[in-house]
């Protein structure tokens, strides 16, 4: 018994809410923790006091924000086994491997050192604290790179086979997995985004400094810090982003036509649909703008390659499906025991395919049984709806160009010594400071929603993929974890907010604004 | 190449590795949490309680994150089951560990009394709660819990899964002594880390709790003789592929204790005699050995449980044959090897640097360091 729609349907919600509200959390600690090594680097260099000043302000707010990111990043732990038992049975054999060497190759790493980090100041000499906070920044950064690889092996799921006895998806090869390229771009394109967020928070919050004529060469250099990291994190972004949209994988195809609501395969060099509106159930994209060739570039990188259109997607799928069936009328077979030599064969030809026989369990058990019209609704479901990820990837690039422009202009107007006249970008900056975490959230959105109607892309619905939970344990749970989360998120914005208008004052040192000489020095960290 | 009967061994052993990983050094940050309102009555003593613990907290309780992960690419039909059979109690237990690092981070951001000691409270139930849960599900598998699986081996569940169908005598025993075990490793660990009235009163309860889980711990060893135990009666090869239904498993009454024979007495003798030890340690005022003998009891507690459960790592009340064992829930071979090779990288470097920052961090926490140090919590 699959479990029920209502069940699969807050599993997924509360999923994405939990992934997506821990992702509010995660690019600044990817990114705030090298501008922390950057300052701490040039202290250590130079032994100028202002640099040792900055990475300990920024590190409060890098330590406001880490708290956050601990509590949100367990629940995501816990919700495989909890809300999605038959995932976790069906490919734990791969994908809990790049999470169980997270914990031990990355988190522990980050999780050991960040204490030593807030509280080893007065116990390290300078080289041996500066070597904390690099390991704190490469722990929390190769953590990234083992999730991105396992969310990676779910857009693209290679070097793995299915083995009938013990019914689940087996790894065959780890190299395989390790070195998939969706996995090694979505990297360094998450990576490199969250760079980003925190170059754009420490130059908004600078920037807000220099507004108000306050603490200015702490400011300043912090801007200059965040200027030079954030531009070149945020030209990797784009250009990274540029490869993440042609590489393997057949989600990846339909993500690409969703994305350019691509609905009929059209002749090589595609055009591009900038705008419009996608329509599910004609198939159409209403008021469209159209750029001629752009598109079959970017994609294919070629003049002669086609982008294949979903309405011929959808064809294919419906083949796959018809073979799925072959596949699953072969294991039910095998796991009668029946292991003849037809039968093993007719598995071996068709297990390719068995995912897309998975997909009819939501109109009948037995699967061998489906009807042509049920097939035609199978195949129909295995396009997501086109709107989301076609907008999600417009407000994505828009705002990747529109950080490109801050940047660059912030970097001109820093290098030409003349940015305290150009009040319009240092106001830019500021009110920009939330639009990375809309940029980064649209991503996930185009991603992840865009992998729909599968956890594992071509192997395993999303449909099967739940605990056959109740709801109203789901109804608990959610309503738990919206409650305390909305409530943490206040305290956490109240701290993030207090600390930033104290700026460098919270450092008790008397030497920043606001302070009286002498501050002593009683409540800190 | 080892074989993968060898590795399936292994395996049962690093994962209660990893276990004992959280409960010795994750347990005394939890101990110490549950003491904190106890052994605090100031403000200055709250800041005391707390940053003995403060700077290595976060390392600690990545043996439990680690553990997870290491339950879901080990053995994934445990995490699976495991997990969702425990839906409700998980969710708890998630509810109180989200207090644990904003309690240490924030609380002291402000100097508001109602703030601290609202974080001070949670702090507390973010070291009781998941205690008590973890024991409560411990108990459960005494007594099996109400999962089974289908042939495609999707995991349903019995009408026992409900959150309060978890807490039964024997279950509810096990939390009871799970939070009495922790907060004596808390309190032998405060001991050692302070001095002045917050270590007189963490003194005593070291005495206190030292009696109570030993008298618990021994009282456990007749509780569970009163229970039906499973017994494995046919498996296939154990070193090829098994799948839990392939197998026949029935109740003995009392049967819990069959694995225990000669010097494996030993073990349990361990838990009941080092939390007897370490109250007598207090009561010498002797510090350090304080500590390493209630680690002592962490141990022999916890390695009892595993003895005693063996093979079996999840049993089932509902189809005892979808009970889960440790040599038919496990990962394939490769997954195995791989894993075992990580482990045996990874796991003395983590024990290398986090003994560093110990090393660093070391030293008495009293009123005088922290109102010295600008970095304190």
């Amino acid at each position: 018994m699959i479990p029920a729609a209502e069940v699969v349907e807050l599993s997924r919600l509360q999923f994405g809410l939990t992934a997506m509200f821990h992702f509010l959390f995660v690019p600044l600690t990817l990114g705030l923790s090298w501008i922390l090594v950057i300052c701490e680097s040039v202290y250590v260099m130079t032994g100028q006091q202002v640099y040792k000043d900055m990475a300990r302000f920024w590190g409060k707010l890098f330590g406001i924000n880490f708290a956050m990111g601990v509590t949100t990043g367990i629940t995501l732990e816990f919700q495989f086994g909890t809300n999605w038992a038959y995932y976790s049975h069906y490919v734990g054999d791969i994908f809990g491997v790049p999470l169980a060497i997270e914990g031990l190759m990355a988190f522990f790493l980050e999780s050991t050192f960040v204490g030593l980090m807030f509280f080893g100041w007065d116990r390290l000499s300078k080289i041996q604290h500066l070597g904390v906070t690099f390991l704190v920044a490469l722990g929390s950064n190769l953590s990234a790179l083992w999730i991105l690889i396992a969310n990676g092996w779910m857009q693209n799921p290679v070097g793995a086979e299915f083995n009938y006895q013990t019914m689940r998806m087996e790894l065959v090869s780890i190299t395989d997995v390790i070195f998939n390229p969706v996995a090694q771009v979505k990297f360094v394109h998450t990576l490199a985004a969250g760079y980003v967020a925190a170059a754009l928070f420490v130059l908004g919050i600078s920037a807000w400094y220099l507004l108000k004529a306050r603490d200015t060469g702490f400011a300043i250099r912090s801007f200059a810090v965040a200027a030079g990291f954030g531009l070149a994190s945020v030209c990797s972004v784009i250009i990274l982003g540029d490869e993440s949209g042609y590489t393997a994988g057949e989600v990846q195809k339909v993500k690409l036509a969703a994305i350019e609501a691509e609905w009929n395969t059209e002749p090589a060099p595609a055009s591009i649909t900038v705008f419009g509106w996608p329509n599910n159930k004609t198939e159409t994209t209403d008021y469209a703008i159209k750029i001629p060739y752009l598109m079959g570039l970017i994609a294919t990188r070629s003049v002669d390659t086609q982008v294949t259109g979903i309405k011929d997607l959808k064809k294919q799928h419906e083949e796959q499906i018809r073979n799925g069936m072959l596949a699953y009328d072969a294991l039910v077979k095998l796991r009668g025991g029946d292991k003849s030599d037809a039968v093993m064969q007719q598995f071996d030809t068709y297990k390719g395919d068995l995912g897309y026989g998975l997909l009819l369990k939501k109109y009948t058990p037995n699967v061998v049984d489906a009807t042509p019209a049920q097939i035609k609704q199978a195949a129909h479901d295995t396009i997501p709806n086109v709107a989301p990820i076609f907008w999600g990837f417009r407000v994505m690039v828009g705002l990747g160009i529109l950080f490109l422009f801050i940047f660059v202009a912030s970097f001109w107007f820093l290098v030409r010594k003349n940015l305290a006249p150009q009040r319009w970008l240092l106001r830019l900056a500021v009110v920009s400071i939330p639009l990375p975490w809309v940029a980064i959230e649209a991503g996930w959105i185009v991603a992840e929603y865009g992998r729909q109607p599968w956890t594992i892309s071509n192997i395993l619905p999303t449909r099967l993929s739940a605990s056959s939970l109740d709801a109203s344990q789901l109804h608990f749970s959610l309503i738990g974890l919206i409650g305390i989360y909305s409530l943490l998120f206040i305290i956490e914005m109240y701290l993030m907010l207090k600390y930033i208008r104290l700026g460098p004052a919270s450092l008790h040192t008397g030497r920043y604004h606001g302070e009286a000489v002498t501050a002593p020095a009683p409540h800190a960290a | 190449m080892l074989d993968y009967e060898t590795l399936k061994l292994l395996w049962w052993g690093i994962i209660a590795v990893l276990m004992l990983g959280f409960a010795l050094t994750g347990g005394w940050d939890l101990g110490v949490a549950t003491l904190l309102p106890w052994i605090g009555k100031t403000d200055d003593e709250r800041r005391v309680v707390i940053n003995t613990v403060g700077p290595t907290w976060e390392g600690n309780q990545t043996w439990l994150i680690t553990f997870g992960g290491a339950l879901f690419a080990a053995w994934p039909l445990v995490y699976a089951a495991a997990f969702s059979v425990l839906y409700v109690a998980l969710i708890f237990t998630l509810f109180a560990l989200f207090l644990r690092p904003v309690g240490f981070d924030y609380r002291s951001k402000l100097e508001n009394p109602r703030w601290r000691s609202s974080w001070d409270w949670g702090l507390f139930v973010g070291g009781i709660l998941p205690t008590l849960v973890f024991g409560v599900a411990i108990g459960n598998l005494f007594v099996g819990l109400p999962f089974q699986f289908d042939d495609t081996m999707r995991v349903s569940y019995g009408s026992g899964s409900t959150f309060l169908g978890l807490f039964n005598g024997f279950s509810v025993f096990c939390g009871i002594l799970a939070v009495a075990m922790t907060t004596l490793h808390g309190a032998t660990f405060l001991y050692l880390r302070t001095d002045g009235v917050v270590a007189e009163r963490a003194r005593k309860s070291v005495i206190v709790f030292g009696l109570i889980t030993a008298v618990l711990f021994a009282l456990g060893g007749l509780l569970i003789h009163a229970l039906s135990g499973y017994s494995l009666t046919q498996i296939g090869d154990l070193n090829a592929i098994l799948t839990p239904l392939q197998k026949t498993v029935v109740r003995v009454d009392g049967g819990w204790l069959n694995n225990f024979h000669g010097t494996l007495w030993l073990v349990p003798a361990a838990g009941v005699g080092f939390a007897l030890l370490a109250a007598l340690f207090a009561g010498l005022r002797w510090r350090w050995i304080g500590l390493l003998a209630s680690s002592g009891t962490v141990i022999g507690i916890i390695v009892t449980a595993t003895i005693a459960l063996f093979p079996f790592v999840l049993p089932s009340s509902l189809d005892a044959a979808s009970s889960l064992t440790a040599w038919d829930a496990v990962s394939s071979k490769k997954t195995l090897a791989i894993m075992l090779a990580m482990v045996v990288i990874f796991v003395p470097l983590i024990t290398i640097y986090t003994s560093w920052v110990y090393r660093v961090m070391r030293g008495t926490v009293n009123a005088d360091s922290i109102h010295n140090s600008t970095h304190s919590y």
